[in-house]
């Protein structure tokens, strides 16, 4: 797999003990980045690994490479502020359901739309694990958890519309333990140029364990899980013969061979369609659930075109250095 | 020039203009003062605008002004009250009538006075018919009807000719004034350079204003004699723009790229705008999304290696508080300019107050200090700008700079300094080939640490929110550690007091009364203390511009006065954080608290009454 053979991945790993609890999520997502990090082209030294508050953004500190650990809710501001400042780096930024959709909604939106050239990696475990078992903005209507004894009564964000709705180029939805298919989506990310969102389902051992136990116990996965990739048809499950068809407005679930229905009947994954409505349909859907990238397309992005306007008005302008700009515009001589 | 004409000559004059907010006064006032400078007078200027940007029209609430005072000498402030109110209709007279000296000049557009305006002003009747003016020499002209007439050959929109009438006082008060058309005229053709109809009605209606006041036969018109000004190349510039200028100065001499992390806010906004327009200079600016990522930004660019600084006023330093925090646990440098405006919450935004020193000095969780360094006037601005760049990347710390709205807005003409004039400034990169780089080691003899950034090969490592080790930086939940560390950040920031100049003793430095300010009133207490001097009364003058840490002299100064008075825009913070330095010492305070800044008049009040105690 290894296009270079310059880094392995415990080439990414500091000297510091990792502390999530046995069985995190979190383990397996630091592994398949480090993985990733290693087959990629990109020296040590530029990568830059960017987080807020939570389980999830002590990450930075297991790295080997540059890291910021900020302040609750704001890993995208700083991260922002990091690639802005100095485009060549890659900047990760890790970030939780609470840190990026919770207190940090405002930034996430905004870089968003800015189309930062960032990968942000949002683990959704659907509950706050470092304060010990309060509901998040991912958690389930009606989730029973320590400060809803009776069950919530807010409606979830889905990650994938906030994306949608801020104008994002990138989406990408993993699961924790998927190391091979993470590695695959996070290559992707850093491929793309502008914010790519990779929302990784992550299960929470201890507030939260199981969660996602429907969607990946080894019985269903395979029937409940949909693994898109660009330009290949909708198919999964166990015998690979489900598949996804249009009906009206809405996606249905069919079965190669029934009813008259081959492969060519279903639908076609177009990650680079510019409008959202069937990447929409495929990031709202609960069964199969869409995994892989559901969105990479191309706009300019923020840093990019930051710094080329820079030097498009340093070319032009009269102005060259401080001593010009004093001087310039009205001035008299006092002798 | 009519010889008949009676010529007073004056030391200084204070003239303010003012009418509905979309008047066009201050324009006006700053043609007047930009004249004023080119001509060898001191001046300086002060806005007064309302925080609705286009309130009801003819209301007092929408009355936008623009005050400026210039002389011969000692022009330190846009002075107290008005020798001239120009007034462009009833509601621009309420405003300011208490502000004009008994004996003062008004000139009114005679034309607006009709009962709609009158009531919408809130008269009861008509001033100009009853004798609540007669203490002022009033001049009712109908400026309105004559730019109308002076422009009637011209093709132009009745709005359009309507827009000029500003320059048709302000021609008028050429003439009191003797002062030369010609600057205005240049401007004009500056300015409206692609719409000649334009440049030519503004000189139309500028001129007949002046010839209009001089066919009144007005008695007296004034000469103001020249200043005596050190030699060298001027300009006017506003403390918002001398601020924006200092910060891009600092950035050229450390030779780094600025990076702005801001978001709009009163009144700080122009130095953002001012930075924006200077990407032929490098500058990044990023317009955040909100205050703490304006911040969180410059701390995530600092990171990177740029000069990073965000800009705000009194709110958005609290929404800013945590992330400062953050910049003083992380070791990056950081300015924060804080423009103070009237609060608490949104309190007054368009005015002046000095009462976020506390927030400044001590608004975090935790053990979090900070330098804080704030400016005297607006051109000063850029000085102390520029030092606390130079402080933030010498030092390796978050430094919040203070100006206000007072000396943010206001300006005066500012003699330009040459970039190889200013100080060196020296970044902490640490150099390539060092072995074993450790991020929280100290430089040998100093507390400062070395900055190592992303894309320096084999000097990755991990900074953050954490406490960390001292010395390695790993994480550390150590109780002996955090003490250490606690008391390292501390004396990093003490330490800088032997890199400040030592306050300076002004005025009468043998007497028993000193008087202590800090910030934007360095001019009312400047004049105050020279004309009280001059009258024969001894007081000193301490101004601070280092407040934390305060030069080191601060307490063997202060030591040589029987009696301190401590004189802040605000209720005594400045006095409280002396004498919790200094508790041995008597303090007696002034406050003013109106969102205005001090009179001379008060202050020489206040003094005089405390030198007879």
């Amino acid at each position: 797999m290894a296009e270079n053979t310059k880094y392995t991945f415990k080439d990414f790993k500091s000297d510091q003990q990792v502390r999530w609890c046995p069985g995190c999520g979190d383990i397996a997502i630091m592994s398949s980045i480090q993985k990733a990090m290693a087959e990629m082209d990109t020296s040590l030294e530029n990568y830059a690994v960017i987080s807020g508050i939570g389980c999830s953004s002590r990450f930075p500190y297991y790295m080997s490479t540059y890291g910021f650990h900020g302040i609750h809710g704001r890993a995208g501001a700083l991260a922002s502020g990091v690639k802005t400042a100095n485009p060549k780096l890659s900047v990760w930024q890790i970030t939780g359901d609470g840190d990026a959709l919770a207190i940090g909604g405002n930034h996430f939106i905004h870089e968003i739309r800015r189309n930062i050239d960032l990968n942000v990696i949002l683990f959704n475990n659907q509950i706050y694990g470092l304060t010990k078992g309060q509901y998040s903005p991912t958690s389930f209507y009606g989730q029973v958890t320590k400060t809803s004894p009776y069950g919530t009564v807010e409606q979830p964000f889905e990650p994938g519309e906030l994306v949608i709705g801020s104008n994002g180029t990138f989406f990408a939805r993993g699961i924790d333990a998927n190391v091979q298919m993470n590695i695959e989506i996070f290559k992707e990310a850093e491929k793309h140029r502008g914010t790519s969102i990779v929302e990784v389902l992550q299960n929470c051992v201890i507030f939260n364990d199981g969660i996602y136990d429907e969607l990946t116990n080894k019985e269903h996965k395979e029937d409940r899980q949909l693994y898109l990739r660009h330009g290949e048809p909708m198919i999964f499950g166990k015998n690979r013969d489900k598949g996804l068809m249009l009906d009206g407005f809405d996606l249905k679930v069919v079965k190669i061979g029934e009813n008259g229905i081959t492969e060519k009947d279903i639908l076609v994954h177009n990650a680079h369609d510019i409008r959202p409505y069937m990447q929409l349909m495929l990031i709202k859907m609960k069964l199969p659930v869409a995994l892989g990238v559901i969105r990479a397309v191309a706009l300019p992005t923020y840093d990019n075109a930051v710094h080329k306007q820079i030097d498009e008005v340093i070319s032009k302008s009269k102005i060259k250095c401080m001593d010009d700009l004093l001087n310039s515009g009205s001035t008299w001589v006092v002798e | 020039m009519d010889s008949k004409k009676t010529i007073i000559e004056l030391e200084r004059v204070v003239i303010k203009f003012s009418g509905d907010s979309g008047d066009g006064m201050q324009l006006t006032g700053m043609q007047f003062s930009d004249t004023s400078a080119l001509m060898g007078n001191e001046v300086s200027t002060f806005p007064d605008y309302p925080a609705e940007i286009r309130a009801p029209q003819g209301t007092v609430g929408g009355v936008s002004g623009f005050q400026l005072n210039f002389g011969t000498e000692d022009i330190n402030t846009p002075g107290d009250y008005a020798d001239v109110l120009v007034a462009m209709n009833p509601a621009a007279l309420k405003a300011n009538l208490r502000w004009i000296k008994p004996g003062g000049t008004i000139i009114l557009d005679i034309d607006s006075f009709t009962d709609k305006n009158l009531e919408k002003a809130e008269y009861k009747e008509n001033p100009l018919l009853n004798d609540s003016l007669h203490d002022f020499h009033v001049i009712q002209a109908p400026i309105t009807s004559l730019t109308k007439e002076t422009l009637k050959e011209l093709d132009l929109d009745t709005k359009s000719v309507i827009r000029t009438k500003n320059m048709f006082a302000l021609g008028m008060v050429y003439w009191l004034f003797n002062r030369e058309s010609e600057f205005s005229h240049e401007y004009f053709e500056k300015k409206f350079k692609k719409v000649p109809v334009i440049i030519q009605a503004n000189k139309l209606v500028l001129d007949a204003g002046y010839n209009y006041a001089f066919s009144l036969q007005l008695v007296r018109s004034y000469r103001i004699p020249k200043a005596k000004i050190k030699s060298g190349t001027y300009r006017t510039v506003s403390g918002n723009v001398a601020t924006a200028w200092g910060l891009l100065a600092a950035a050229e001499k450390s030779g780094l790229q600025l990076f702005l992390g801001s978001y709009p806010i009163t009144p700080a906004t122009e130095i953002l705008q001012e930075i924006a327009n200077r990407k032929d200079l490098g500058a990044i600016s990023f317009q955040a999304e909100d205050e703490i990522a304006g911040i969180v930004s410059a701390i995530g660019a600092a990171f990177a290696g740029k000069f990073a600084c965000t800009t705000t006023s009194g709110p958005g330093l609290a929404l800013k508080s945590e992330a400062i925090g953050l910049a003083v646990i992380a070791e990056l440098p950081l300015v924060i300019v804080n423009v103070q405006r009237g609060g608490p919450s949104t309190g007054l935004p368009t005015k002046t107050e000095q009462a976020d020193l506390l927030q400044a000095l001590y608004g975090r969780n935790g053990e979090s200090p900070c330098v804080v360094i704030a400016v005297g006037t607006p051109s000063n601005c850029f000085k102390y700008a520029y030092i606390a760049g130079k402080i933030a990347l010498e030092h390796m710390t978050p430094v919040i700079l203070l100006t206000d709205g007072f000396i943010a807005n206001g300006s005066s003409p500012w003699r330009i300094p040459k970039m190889s004039e200013l100080d060196e400034i020296k970044t902490r990169f640490i150099k390539d080939g060092t072995q074993n780089y450790k991020p929280y080691q100290r430089i040998e003899g100093t507390m400062i640490r070395e900055w190592a950034i992303p894309g320096m090969a084999g000097f990755e490592h991990r900074i953050g929110g954490l406490e960390k080790m001292a010395v390695t930086g790993t994480v550390s939940y150590v109780p002996e550690n955090h003490e250490v560390m606690v008391r390292e950040r501390a004396k990093k920031i003490e330490d800088i007091k032997n890199y400040i100049p030592d306050i300076k003793i002004q005025g009468e430095p043998d007497s028993d009364l000193v008087v202590v300010g800090w910030g934007g009133t360095y001019g009312h207490l400047l004049s105050t203390v020279n004309e009280l001097n001059k009258e024969g009364k001894k007081v000193a003058l301490l101004h601070f511009n280092y407040i934390n840490p305060l030069p080191k002299n601060t307490e063997e100064v202060l030591g040589k006065y029987k009696k301190i008075l401590v004189t802040e825009i605000n209720d005594g913070q400045f006095f409280s954080y002396l004498r919790s330095k200094f508790p041995q010492f008597n303090y007696t305070k002034y406050n003013k608290i109106q969102g205005l800044p001090f009179t001379i008049q008060e202050l020489k009040e206040t003094i005089i009454k405390n030198l007879e105690e």
